[in-house]
């Protein structure tokens, strides 16, 4: 199949960028990642230089892959990423932009290469339970109902690739934020530092130019693990639950 | 001249040596420990759980990773489960069975003490786990759901979903993530180790490339850790991810550090087959598979009829047939063998004949599609997406595929290389696995190494040895970032036409052909010959764009080939050298009438550890002999 693509070139950081144009011949079979890998050999024994994207496992695990395609983040098949996405679901003569994830708090490093550890920094703000390792009681010690072992199992599910920013118009971090805020509200581990962890992480998220949720919803339809919004609620109201009632100093 | 390597295993009982062990080695003094660096490259299962304990109990932490997050290191991507001697299922498992079953599953080539330590400190992996919070799957009465994995004939899996490895992987990441908020780790993504530096022959740094800028940084400490996983990516075509390597240990092999078993490799029995030469990356479907699904091919060579329209007595159940008490789940490395060895007599299937059906249509009969769905229902999703077929309709076509390494650098019992205050965690090392890893397995260890092993020892280093405090402007770092200046040029000046991942492509085949699931003495000497010659056209012929002071992916690239075209050597003739099969090495001279593999203990029971003399010169083997004092040497049979 022929296919023109649009593909956004910026050498750097500081680089305004653009878009340009390219030709190519894919097979069916191959992943949208392979077809770039040949679009890059052709460029490269051309003495042009090749496009710079990010990907590793090529399973739809890492969060590694982040491509906006046709300006759906990870592209037209539901609960897929970019990488996990086959020529198959393009027609012969089909025109596809490729833009990089695009937010203030993910700035472009090349290409279609974007910086990501805004996400990070949230984690770090409290995205975990303080315990240190050798100090855990036995794992039988604290049975869970098997739903709600679910639901924090759904949340935990984020692979943090950051498709529900790039598909915000207001560029939020919510869904990202909201999920480990809810696996952790959901477990009885999660318990002791609840109501800090979901203040300190809206806080840092505010603190790194994320923006503010107006209920799209364009987050959970680009999510490629199916996300459910449902956790932005249960943060808003484990936020609100928090500010009235702060953790003890 | 051929040194004998001291394993520093621990006398005495074999359940008590790693208590005692632990009793023997000098403490650092909690006050102490912010007075030592400690450099931890990786953040994997391995690197993310030691650098997270390290930092924890008051250590000086820097943490370097390619990706541009802890969080996307390789073990993210490990679907079946994690193994533990728990016995919470009461079916007789034991801290002992579980060690038995790991020395017998390596085929008799691992070490007694490190791999029932392996054992002992599995139950503390998943309490550690379940207090982080890791969603690991439970059973209505809220316990934690166990399964048999991979051929066990006890149920000490621990899951979480399809997803264990990520699950796991967040876990370790958010423990190190509290660390780096409270300063006791630094973090530096987006950094590739380079090389190893070493000062009075002690390493005592890194020099990594900042891959946004191509900057070369120094960084030292007074320990360094090798978390970097395996080599699988030597072949090119593997299930690891892209960014995966030999570049970190290769460096530290250069510099001094043996490298163990390289031969040993994992082909994974359930993977999907090739589809065209634009493949990339190969995917593996998740070995839980084989509990449901049978494995067949048709009796007859060449026969291209549909298989739903092959009726069952003109099938093949291969494994059934010749297996009759393990079938479909005999270990990987049998499962492996037979698939190429019914592909290489003309009954494969698919358009490459490279492949074997696996079939669920019994299963769906017997349990109904719904059951099934609830098992395996998002790996049927994956191989739809990825083939187009629907595999509750047709059976999957499956292949095997390079999965996993047992080889990498040499340690001791303590995780030491052969450079005093070099450690190796995880796939990186050879430890634990022998000549064949167990399902759910190399989790196990990865979290073993970083939680508990390395914590405990690494003062055997920092508390054993008079360390002089050095700094980055130590003539060393000077020396060695002026090398790795020079082969950054060197990659750039080639001036050829072929890019990396074209070499890249064509060193694999020739690992695939000569080294891969057969092995004999012919091929794997014309192996050699085509490695060194690819080699010669990597340094004629490479085209690398851009410069070295830029993100350049091509250049990334281009380095970790140029290690891959220098290792492989090493593999191969490891391969060569080992007159014997056992485990995944499979040497075609060495079977039995049945096709099975026939080991020699007689000569062979030894870790085969090789030492670096140069590019083009033969590197030298050293051996570890390895003792068995309390399990006896047996043929494996799963018959
Ligand atoms: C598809 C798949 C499924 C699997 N499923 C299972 C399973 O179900 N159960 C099981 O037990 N095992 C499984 N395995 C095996 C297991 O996942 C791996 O063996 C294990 O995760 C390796 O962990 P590690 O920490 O040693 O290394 P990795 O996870 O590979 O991490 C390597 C780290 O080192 C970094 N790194 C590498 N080179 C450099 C360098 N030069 N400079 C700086 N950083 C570097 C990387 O960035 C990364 O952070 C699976 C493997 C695959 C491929
Ligand atoms: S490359 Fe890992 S999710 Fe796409």
């Amino acid at each position: 199949m022929k296919l023109t693509l649009e593909i956004w070139r910026q050498s750097g950081p500081n680089d305004k960028g653009r878009f340009e144009t390219y030709q190519t011949v894919a097979d069916p079979d191959m992943s949208f990642l392979e077809m770039l890998d040949e679009l890059n050999e052709g460029l490269l024994t051309d003495g042009k230089e090749p496009v710079a994207f990010d990907h590793d496992c090529r399973e739809g695990i890492c969060g590694m892959c982040s491509l906006v395609l046709n300006g759906q983040p990870h592209g037209p098949e539901a609960l897929t990423t970019t990488c996990q996405l086959h020529m198959r679901k393009f027609k012969d003569g089909d025109r596809i932009t490729i833009e990089p994830f695009r937010a203030d708090a993910f700035p472009v490093s090349r290409d279609l290469v974007v910086e990501r550890d805004s996400f990070d920094r949230i984690i770090a703000a409290g995205g975990y339970v303080s315990i240190n390792t050798g100090a855990a009681p036995d794992a039988h010690g604290l049975p869970i109902e098997k739903d709600k072992a679910e639901i924090a199992m759904d949340a935990a599910a984020c692979i943090g690739c950051g498709a529900c920013v790039a598909a915000c118009p207001n560029a939020a971090a919510m869904l990202f934020t909201s999920a480990k805020i809810s696996q952790l509200a959901m477990l009885p581990q999660g318990q002791p530092e609840r109501k800090k962890r979901a203040l300190a992480m809206v806080d840092q998220m505010d603190a790194e130019n994320f923006g503010t949720c107006t209920n799209h919803y364009e987050c959970m339809a680009a999510c490629p693990k199916g996300v459910s919004v449902a956790n932005i609620a249960r943060m808003n109201r484990e936020y609100m639950g928090a500010h009235v009632a702060p953790a003890p100093q | 001249m051929s040194q004998t390597l001291d394993s520093k295993v621990p006398s005495g009982d074999l359940a008590d040596k790693w208590t005692k062990h632990k009793f023997d080695l000098k403490l650092v003094n909690p006050s102490n420990r912010r007075k030592f660096t400690v450099l931890v490259v990786g953040t994997g299962l391995a690197g993310g759980s030691a650098a997270a304990s390290l930092a924890e109990m008051g250590y000086n932490v820097k943490s370097f990773c390619i990706q541009d997050s802890p969080r996307r290191a390789h073990s993210i991507a490990a679907q079946g489960g994690i193994n533990s001697a728990k016995n919470y299922t009461n079916d007789g498992d034991s801290v002992y069975r579980l060690f038995y079953d790991t020395i017998k599953g390596g085929d008799y080539r691992s070490r007694e003490g490190n791999v029932h330590r392996l054992a002992e400190v599995s139950t503390g992996i998943i309490d550690q786990c379940v207090a982080q919070g890791v969603p690991f799957a439970r059973e209505y009465g809220g316990l934690l759901g166990n399964r048999s994995f991979g051929g066990a004939q006890v149920s000490r899996t621990f899951y979480a979903r399809g997803q264990t490895g990520q699950q796991l992987l967040l876990g370790a990441y958010s423990a190190m993530m509290r660390q780096v908020h409270s300063g006791g780790i630094e973090l530096f993504t987006r950094r590739e180790m380079i090389d190893l530096v070493k000062v009075d022959g002690v390493a005592r740094g890194i020099v990594v490339r900042n891959l946004l800028t191509g900057k070369l940084e120094r960084h030292a400490g007074d320990a360094v850790l090798l978390c970097t996983g395996g080599y699988g990516n030597t072949f090119f075509l593997s299930t690891n991810a892209k960014a995966s390597n030999v570049t970190a240990a290769w460096r530290a092999h250069k510099r001094g550090a043996f490298f163990a078993n390289p031969c040993y490799t994992q082909i994974h029995p359930t993977c999907i087959p090739v589809s065209g030469d634009h493949q990339s990356k190969l995917t593996l479907m998740s070995e839980s598979l084989r509990n449901d699904g049978r494995v067949w091919v048709p009796k007859e060579k060449g026969d291209k009829r549909k298989a739903a329209d092959i009726p069952d007595s003109d099938r093949d159940y291969y494994l059934e047939r010749k297996y009759p008490s393990f079938g479909n789940l005999v270990p990987r490395d049998v499962a492996s063998r037979n698939a190429k060895q019914v592909c290489d007599s003309g009954q494969g299937v698919g358009s490459t004949g490279q492949a074997v059906f696996l079939d669920f249509a019994d299963a769906i009969k017997r349990d109904g599609r719904s059951t099934i769905e609830a098992r395996y229902g998002n790996l049927f999703q994956m191989y739809e997406r990825i083939t187009a077929e629907d595999p509750y309709k047709m059976p999957m076509r499956i292949f095997p595929a390079v999965h996993y390494t047992m080889g990498g650098l040499w340690v001791d019992y303590n995780l030491e290389s052969t450079i005093p205050g070099l450690f190796v965690l995880g796939e990186a090392n050879f430890s634990d696995h022998g000549a064949n890893r167990l399902g759910a397995s190399a989790l196990m260890q990865g979290l073993a190494d970083g939680y508990f092993v390395v914590p405990a020892t690494i003062a055997s280093h920092l508390a054993g040895r008079a360390l002089d405090p050095v700094t980055t402007d130590h003539p060393a770092f000077g020396a060695v970032e002026e090398e790795a200046r020079l082969s950054t040029e060197r990659l750039l000046n080639v001036g050829g036409n072929r890019s990396a991942f074209d070499l890249h492509r064509e060193l694999g085949l020739i690992c695939w052909n000569h080294c891969g699931m057969g092995r004999n003495e012919k091929g794997l000497k014309e192996g050699l010959e085509k490695i060194r010659a690819l080699r010669d056209v990597f340094w004629n012929e490479l085209k690398v764009p851009g410069t070295g002071a830029e993100l350049n992916q091509s250049l990334e690239h281009a380095g970790r080939v140029a290690d891959f075209m220098e290792f492989s050597e090493v593999m191969v003739a490891d391969a060569l050298h080992r007159e014997e099969s056992c485990g995944g090495h499979f040497r075609e001279e060495h079977q039995s009438e049945e096709n099975e593999a026939k080991r020699n203990d007689e000569d062979f029971c030894y870790v085969a550890a090789w030492e670096f003399q140069g590019v083009n010169k033969p590197s030298t083997l050293h051996k570890e002999d390895l003792k068995f004092e309390n399990v006896k040497l047996t043929t494996r049979s799963y018959k």
